[in-house]
C-alpha cells in the first residue's frame, strides 16, 4: 500500500528528514494502519453531510478593544536562537 | 499525617478552612509523598518545591492538584513529555489554570504523558514510562497515565488529564479511579497543547465523584480566548450528589460487550448494571451500529488534526532547534530530532490522509462516518438518558506488550473513541477488581451538557460500593 518512495513524498510535505532504517519502519507501520482503516471503505456514506465539528451552527464574536499582550521580551526567551527583537535563522537569500 | 489518604480533597480544603490542617503542611506531605514514590512510578515530570500564587476561595482551596504536563502554567516548563520542548517555558496560564487559582488550588507538579498526548499507556513519553501503582510492570494507561496514577498512588488527591480518544478515561479505568471527559466545549482548550481540535477536551481525575463535581464547577465555563468553549451556563454539579437514581433509564449497547472483552471485565460491569437496578433506574437494550467504524474514522480525523497543529513545531520560534546549515535543514534535522516515533506516525498518518489524491478518499470519508456515530448517540439518547459500557476491554496491560505494534495500542480505545467523535461526556469510574488485583472501570455516557446524570450515577454508585476507597501498597 504505502511503498518507500510515498514515505519519502510524506517525509518532505510534513518536513521531517527520516533515516533509510526508519523509511522501512514507517512504510510497514503506515501500511498496516492504512488497511485497518480501509474498512471505512465498506461503510456507505453517500449523501451523509461531513461533520466537521461540534458546534459550529453559531457565530462568536466579541468587542474589539484593546487588551495587553504578551510583552515580546517573554517570548523571545524561548526562542532557540535570536538577534536583538528577531527570531534568527540561516540565512535564506543569496 | 497519613490520614489525609484517606480524605477527599473536599475533606482536605474544609480541614484547611477550620483550621484544623495547615495549607503548607498538606503541602509538604504530598510533596514528600511525590518525591517519595516517583522514582518507582514516574508519575511527575516536574514537582514544585512551593505552588504557584494562589489566593482565592473555595470548596477546594488549599488541595493540591497535578497538572497534565501539555497544560500551560505561566513561568513553568511545559514538556508535552517530548524532546521538542523540553526547555520550554509557558508564558502564560491556561484558562483551567487561571481557574484553580482563583479557586485556591495549590498546584504541585506537572504529570507525566505519552509525548503530544499520542498514545494508550504513557510508554511514548520521552521521560519513560509512568508504572500502574498496583502493578508496577503494569502501564497505567494513557495519555494521561502520570495523571492517574498520582491519584490512585494518592500522590496527590486531585489531577488535570486532556482527553482526545479516551486519554482520561481509560487510565482512570487501568487505576482505578475517577475521570471523567467533559462535553465538547464545556471546559475551555485555551492553553492546552493542541492534538486534535475537535476532540480535545481537558477534565478532571479524582478519587471519587464528590471531588469530580467540585473540580467540575471550578473548571468549565465560556471563555473569550476559546470561541469553542461553551456560553451556555454551567449547573452547580455538587447538585448532583444525591443518592437517587429513581426515573433514568440507563442504555446498554450490545456493540461494547462484544468480541475482545475480557470476561472478568464484563462480569464486573454487568454487576454494575444490577446496582443501578436494584436502586430504581430502568435498563434498555440499544444499539450503536456505527461503533466498528470509530477506530478508522478517529484515528484519520485525530492524525489529521495532529499532523496540522505540530507544524507549529518547526524549530524557529520555540523549541528544540537541531544543527542545521540552511532553513530547510533547520525544520527537517528539527522535526526528526525532536518528535518520538508514535509523534512521526501520527504525523505521517495525517499528513499522507490529508494530501492531494487522498482527502475525499480519508479525510472527507472520516467527516461522513463521524456524522453517522453522532448519529446513533443522537438516536440512542431519544430513547435512554445515559449508557453504561466498559471503559477499557481489558485490565492494565504489561510494560512493553503492545508499544511494538501501533494497531494494538489504537484498539485499547475501542469503547472510549467514540464520545470524542460525537462530542458527549463520559466518565470512568472503578467497579470492581480483576483475580490478579488490578482495577476495572466502568464508563457512563450522558447526552451533551448532561455531565450531571453522569455525577448522580456515578454518586449512586460509590454510596453503595467501597472500589473507589481502595489504595494499592506503593513502596
Amino acid at each position: 500500500m504505502v511503498d518507500k518512495k510515498t514515505v519519502e513524498y510524506v517525509a518532505g510535505l510534513a518536513r521531517i528528514e527520516v533515516s533509510e532504517e526508519q523509511k522501512q519502519f514507517l512504510e510497514s507501520q503506515l501500511s498496516n494502519i492504512l488497511s485497518y482503516i480501509d474498512k471505512l471503505k465498506k461503510l456507505d456514506v453517500e449523501g451523509v453531510e461531513p461533520l466537521r465539528g461540534l458546534h459550529l451552527e453559531r457565530n462568536v464574536l466579541r468587542n474589539d478593544e484593546v487588551k495587553p499582550s504578551t510583552a515580546k521580551e517573554e517570548i523571545l526567551e524561548n526562542a532557540p536562537s535570536r538577534q536583538e527583537r528577531y527570531f534568527k535563522i540561516p540565512k535564506v537569500l543569496e | 499525617m497519613d490520614e489525609l489518604l484517606s480524605l477527599s480533597a473536599v475533606e482536605i480544603s474544609k480541614r484547611i478552612a477550620d483550621g484544623s490542617l495547615n495549607k503548607e503542611k498538606v503541602y509538604s506531605f504530598f510533596k514528600e509523598r511525590i518525591k517519595k514514590s516517583n522514582p518507582s512510578l514516574n508519575a511527575f515530570v516536574q514537582i514544585y518545591d512551593a505552588p504557584p500564587a494562589a489566593s482565592g476561595i473555595s470548596s477546594l482551596s488549599g488541595a493540591p492538584i497535578a497538572i497534565k504536563d501539555n497544560i500551560c502554567i505561566r513561568g513553568k516548563k511545559i514538556t508535552c513529555a517530548s524532546k521538542i520542548l523540553s526547555s520550554h517555558a509557558s508564558v502564560y496560564d491556561a484558562t483551567v489554570v487561571e481557574h484553580l487559582k482563583q479557586a485556591g488550588l495549590q498546584i504541585i507538579g506537572t504529570a507525566n504523558m505519552d509525548e503530544f498526548a499520542f498514545g494508550s499507556s504513557t510508554e511514548n513519553s520521552c521521560y519513560g514510562p509512568s508504572r500502574n501503582p498496583w502493578d508496577t510492570t503494569r502501564v497505567p494507561g494513557g495519555s494521561s497515565g502520570g495523571s492517574a496514577a498520582a491519584v490512585a498512588a494518592r500522590l496527590v488527591p486531585l489531577a488535570l488529564g486532556s482527553d482526545t480518544g479516551g486519554s482520561i478515561r481509560q487510565p482512570a479505568s487501568l487505576c482505578g479511579v475517577v475521570g471523567m471527559k467533559p462535553t465538547y466545549g464545556r471546559v475551555s482548550r485555551y492553553g492546552l497543547v493542541a492534538f486534535g481540535s475537535s476532540l480535545d477536551q481537558i477534565g478532571p481525575i479524582t478519587t471519587n465523584f464528590t471531588d469530580c463535581a467540585h473540580l467540575l464547577n471550578i473548571i468549565c465555563g465560556p471563555d473569550s480566548n476559546d470561541s469553542t468553549a461553551a456560553a451556555s451556563g454551567t449547573p452547580d454539579f455538587t447538585e448532583y450528589l444525591r443518592d437517587d437514581i429513581k426515573g433514568l433509564t440507563i442504555g446498554i449497547p450490545a456493540e461494547y460487550y462484544g468480541e475482545g472483552l475480557n470476561s472478568e471485565v464484563a462480569s464486573a460491569v454487568k454487576k454494575v448494571i444490577e446496582y443501578f437496578k436494584e436502586k430504581g433506574a430502568k435498563v434498555a437494550d440499544i444499539s450503536l451500529p456505527h461503533t466498528e467504524y470509530a477506530i478508522a474514522t478517529y484515528y484519520i480525523i485525530g492524525s489529521c488534526e495532529a499532523s496540522s497543529n505540530l507544524q507549529r513545531f518547526d524549530g524557529v520560534r520555540y523549541g528544540l532547534r537541531a544543527a542545521c546549515s540552511s532553513l530547510s535543514e533547520l525544520y527537517m534535522r528539527s522535526r526528526q530530532e525532536g518528535f518520538g516515533d508514535e509523534a512521526k506516525r501520527r504525523i505521517f498518518l495525517g499528513t499522507y490522509s490529508l494530501s492531494s489524491g487522498y482527502y475525499d478518499a480519508y479525510y472527507l470519508r472520516a467527516l461522513r462516518a463521524r456524522q453517522l456515530i453522532k448519529q446513533d448517540f443522537d438516536k440512542a439518547f431519544n430513547a435512554v438518558d445515559v449508557i453504561l459500557t466498559p471503559t477499557s476491554p481489558t485490565v492494565a496491560f504489561k510494560i512493553g506488550e503492545r508499544n511494538m505494534d501501533p494497531l494494538s495500542m489504537y484498539l485499547s480505545d475501542i469503547y472510549t473513541i467514540s464520545s470524542n467523535l460525537a462530542g458527549v461526556p463520559a466518565v470512568s469510574f472503578p467497579c470492581g477488581s480483576s483475580s490478579a488485583g488490578l482495577p476495572i472501570g466502568a464508563q457512563l455516557i450522558a447526552k451533551e451538557f448532561d455531565e450531571a446524570t453522569l455525577i448522580r450515577l456515578g454518586f449512586c454508585f460509590q454510596c453503595g460500593t467501597d472500589y473507589h476507597k481502595r489504595i494499592p501498597k506503593i513502596v
